[in-house]
């Protein structure tokens, strides 16, 4: 798996490709009214509000646009491996198409900002720093995947006091709550069990 | 003359639990780590990013206490890291995890662990993984 060369790989697996077809073209309607309506609003409450420091702003979210492109690239690998079962499949694809849509809102925000995307990987090196190739059932994929969207939830909400525009902090909550709804989905298929306390995400 | 020395009584009661708050988070360090506890906070707070043996968004951790500040020739830091020189010990992670735009201002983490005590499971955690 960590030898998986992107250039031939495509984006989907063949043999779900018409539904994923499908679901590609509703998250990308959604995608676009989201960068309309979303990174509109978030440019001009930055312009508008001066920014304090919009640098330090778009140094945070291309943090988080390397996490997205890190789970853009983690559902990949799972969906490749074989291993996810017909239903739980259409699930992660739509995960990924999530993560696909914070990722175009991330770049556009940080273009507008006057930044420079940080660019996406070759999948293989993801897959090298993951441990993909240690991926042997659907109950490791989906576990690799709490984790990370658990971690990546908690990353959104620890950085929310940095930010200089409020706005900015709050797309980073609303990130934060994706993320943590994935988590739950992902928590509940593999059986663990419901935090006992409340306030267990952003300590 | 009860109604305001009773004021003021509530006003102490809500101000010194949030003065001690205030402290807890801030220029405090505790002084003992518990590793156990610090791998899980680092398995929910830190994976979003990190990983003990491997480069991801942030550098890997497995040997980050004891090695000197943006010292992996194989991540690329912000520029405050790879000018900051020093290592990450104790006390430099400590001021770090705690508010890291203020330790070393133009690093890229931003992410910030409030409690002391937390900070201090977490270097314990690291700790025990350097020396490994």
């Amino acid at each position: 798996m960590a030898s998986i060369d992107t250039r031939t790989v495509p984006e989907i697996v063949p043999a779900r490709r018409r539904f994923l077809q499908g679901a590609g073209k509703a998250s990308l309607s959604a995608t676009a009214v989201a960068l309309l309506i979303g990174c509109e609003t978030m440019a001009s409450s930055a312009s508008r509000q001066g920014a304090s420091d919009p640098k330090k702003d778009v140094s945070i979210l291309n943090v988080a646009l390397g996490l997205e492109h890190e789970a853009i690239n983690a559902y990949q690998l799972g969906a490749e491996s074989g291993l996810l079962s017909q239903e739980v499949l259409p699930v992660a694809v739509l995960f990924q198409s999530h993560h696909k849509e914070h990722r175009d809102a991330l770049m556009a925000t940080i273009k507008t900002l006057g930044g420079a995307p940080v660019e996406e990987k070759a999948i293989g090196e993801y897959a090298k720093a993951l441990g993909a190739g240690g991926l042997k059932t659907q109950g490791d994929v989906l576990t690799l995947a709490a984790r990370l969207e658990r971690g990546a939830a908690n990353a959104y909400l620890g950085v929310i006091p940095a930010f200089a525009d409020p706005a900015l902090a709050k797309v980073s909550g609303r990130l934060a709550a994706d993320e943590t709804m994935h988590w739950a989905l992902l928590a509940s298929a593999l059986g663990q069990p419901v935090p006992e306390k409340a306030l267990s995400f952003g300590v | 003359m009860v109604k305001p020395v009773l004021h003021l009584i509530g006003c102490l009661a809500l101000a010194l639990p949030m003065l001690a708050a205030a402290g807890e988070s801030r220029g405090e360090m505790a002084e003992v780590g518990d590793a156990e506890r610090g791998a899980l906070i680092y398995d929910s707070r830190c994976i979003g990013c990190h990983s003990l043996a491997a480069n991801r968004i942030g550098p890997r951790h497995n040997d980050v206490f004891g090695r000197e500040i943006g010292s992996l020739k194989d991540f690329d830091y912000s520029e405050a890291l790879q000018k900051a020189g020093g290592t990450w010990d104790r006390a430099a992670l400590d001021l770090w995890l705690a508010d890291p735009e203020a330790y070393l201002p133009g690093q890229r983490m931003n992410f910030m662990v409030s409690e002391p005590q937390d900070r201090a499971d977490l270097i314990a955690f690291l700790q025990q993984e350097a020396e490994r």
